[in-house]
């Protein structure tokens, strides 16, 4: 396993050179190719207006099967976030929730993957060994253990609640600790800066947080930046933390709020609502998708998180 | 003499933080967040789990030793079958279908075609769309008056012949598998990662040797890609066994029974239906639950030794010497 990870490594460097511009050579199979391509491409972007076309239409049109609604309505955006009044408390939760995680994550990583990186110290690959094992186990082993754990540790009336269970703690404390898959991403990225700049450094009189936060954290925003992005998003999605953790409705997450689509308007599903609500949800992930699309697309690469 | 001359030499009197001594300090220090999180939130509880698994525990009151009753129990439970058969389902499924497609759209975009760092981005695009906002989307897409079987009508198919989908205990798995197919952007990713990773020279030198395309990617590609699969292939079979968030979503109300016919009853479903489900169950079961996740881990650990095992057989390592 730890071969393939190297080598895994080994190939992503190659992928993130700039290809050559140079004119395309055609040929009839690369025309087919192409072709199916760009109908592939399709497929992959039409769930995704068919929900912007669903979120502008009538609810009671809503499954009449047309692309373009004979009336747009508009009003659906602010509707859908209408029959409940905590909506705006959820935003909050959801943005509190998040810019934790990626704080926690971003500094716990960084300083982590530098004690495996740049440090030497006993036991050093007794424990990164731990970590990589960490990664391959299935995170359903600790479920059960951490609920009861969270349950049991003392909030003293944090968010009114006398154990960690309904309140944010369990979903952003453990940020803190980092996670192996971006402490080994970031080890990879650290083990490739020059030692003698840290030596050089070390010589003019710099202890090693200053060493880490002044000439490593700066050399490493690419792999920084990808750690911020993916846990962004894999904390604003979070489903099941907030379903386990979080059980009175004020302290619900956008995620949790936006299954109270089902359990309103008495049974029936109002498509064009949870649609139009679906979008706004999904809307900050877009846009940061739409800005930093580099960083997700090598940082994809870079930590081989593929199908999560 | 040699008393004096080691002497002069120690002193002036040596500290005891030497530059090695205040490394391994720094280091552990450095380190310590991940191991205080490992010791605290996943070895300490992994522990506890497994004495859990031999007692009837339900949070409240104190655990109750029943010894190996609910591995026992779990054995003769129906349910628990059901669970790991749709389960297995999903895997054998799944898991080829996204390898042969990610692989499929890699090699396509590794032809050097127009436009493709704009068909990558978009083929990675519904990886950022996860959560319950996407997997309601496809709810609806996959809902008797949706989108696909809109599509289907369009072919001829009448309305009598068009699937369920998730009211038609037949059909609840494969639309599973089919919605699965919109989040492969991330594998795509990565394989065309490990593609642009092998060397020009060996295409070349196939081609000096008259090698045809299809000869080259049987013979060269897919051999040098074998880490890459064999990598995904593992994650993707230990996070298919896990699936949970899609079919609780998706079955919604009928989740404590596994929506139709419990045909989307899957395994961590059933595991968080003893522990927490609201309804129907007795609920908050730690004990039950707890060995339910021993006995998930112990399959996946078998089935990733034996994919270890196998992988001598087919996986090519450049750097093995």
């Amino acid at each position: 396993m730890a071969a393939a990870i190297e080598q895994l490594n080994e190939t992503r460097v190659a992928f993130n050179q700039p290809s050559s511009s140079r004119r395309y050579k055609w040929s009839v199979g690369r025309v087919v190719a192409w072709l199916g391509l760009a109908l592939m491409t399709v497929l992959f972007v039409v769930p995704f207006l068919w929900m912007v076309s669903t979120s502008l239409k009538d609810a009671r049109l809503a499954g009449d099967g047309k692309w373009i609604p004979d009336t747009f309505v508009w009003s659906n955006y602010t509707e859908a976030f209408s029959f409940n009044d905590y909506w705006g408390q959820w935003w909050i939760n959801t943005i509190i929730i998040t810019v934790i995680n990626v704080i926690g994550g971003v500094l716990s990583t960084s300083l982590v993957a530098y004690a495996f990186a740049r440090l030497r110290w006993p036991g050093r690959d007794i424990v990164f060994s731990l970590v990589l094992a960490t990664m391959m186990l299935p995170g359903i082993v600790t479920l059960i253990p951490q609920y009861i754990l969270f349950a049991k540790l003392p909030a003293f009336g944090f968010q009114g609640s006398d154990n960690w269970v309904n309140t944010f703690l369990p979903l952003t404390v453990p940020a803190f600790t980092g996670s192996a898959f971006y402490i080994f991403l970031m080890r990879q990225f650290m083990s490739g800066i020059p030692m003698e700049l840290s030596e050089a450094a070390k010589i003019d009189g710099a202890s090693e947080l200053r060493i880490w936060s002044q000439i490593v954290m700066p050399l490493t925003k690419p792999a920084l930046a990808a750690v911020a992005i993916f846990t962004f998003q894999a904390a604003w999605e979070d489903f099941m933390g907030p379903l386990l953790y979080l059980q009175s409705e004020p302290l619900y997450t956008l995620q949790l709020g936006l299954r109270q689509f089902e359990f309103a308007a008495g049974g029936s599903v109002n498509w064009a609502w949870l649609m139009a609500g679906s979008l706004v949800v999904m809307a900050p992930v877009l846009i940061i998708f739409i800005i930093f699309q580099r960083f997700f697309i090598e940082g994809v690469t870079l930590t081989g998180m593929g199908g999560r | 003499m040699a008393q004096v001359l080691s002497r002069a030499t120690v002193a002036p009197p040596k500290s005891f933080w030497s530059p090695a001594r205040r490394e391994a300090l720094t280091g552990w220090l450095f380190a310590m967040p991940w191991i205080i999180g490992f010791v605290v939130f996943t070895a300490g509880p992994m522990l506890f789990s497994v004495y859990t698994s031999f007692t009837n525990y339900n949070i409240v009151d104190a655990p109750k030793w029943i010894g190996t009753d609910n591995y026992t129990n779990l054995f003769q439970d129906d349910r628990f079958y059901l669970s790991l058969g749709n389960t297995f389902w999903i895997v054998l499924v799944k898991v080829p279908l996204v390898t042969l497609a990610s692989i499929g759209i890699a090699l396509l975009l590794n032809m050097d075609l127009p436009g493709a760092k704009f068909y990558r981005t978009v083929f990675y695009l519904p990886q950022v769309l996860a959560g319950v906002a996407a997997i309601f989307l496809w709810k609806w897409i996959l809902a008797p008056d949706g989108l696909f079987n809109n599509f289907l009508g369009f072919f001829g198919i009448p309305e009598s012949a068009r699937p369920g989908w998730f009211f038609d205990p037949n059909w609840t798995k494969p639309g599973l598998v089919i919605m699965g197919m919109w989040w492969i952007g991330g594998n795509i990713l990565i394989y065309l990662a490990g593609l642009k990773g092998i060397s020009t020279t060996l295409y070349e030198a196939a081609e000096i040797d008259g090698a045809s395309g299809s000869k080259k990617v049987w013979y060269i590609t897919l051999p040098m890609l074998s880490p890459t699969i064999f990598f995904q292939v593992v994650t993707g079979i230990i996070g298919a066994f896990q699936i949970f968030a899609t079919a609780f979503i998706i079955t919604g109300k009928d989740s404590n029974v596994g929506g139709p016919d419990g045909s989307l009853l899957f395994y961590v479903l059933y595991l968080y239906n003893r522990a927490f489900g609201r309804t129907g169950q007795a609920t908050l079961q730690m004990g039950y639950a707890a060995a339910m996740a021993w006995v998930l881990f112990i399959i996946i650990l078998v089935i990733t030794g034996i994919q270890l095992w196998l992988a001598k057989r087919w996986v090519y390592y450049e750097t093995d010497k």
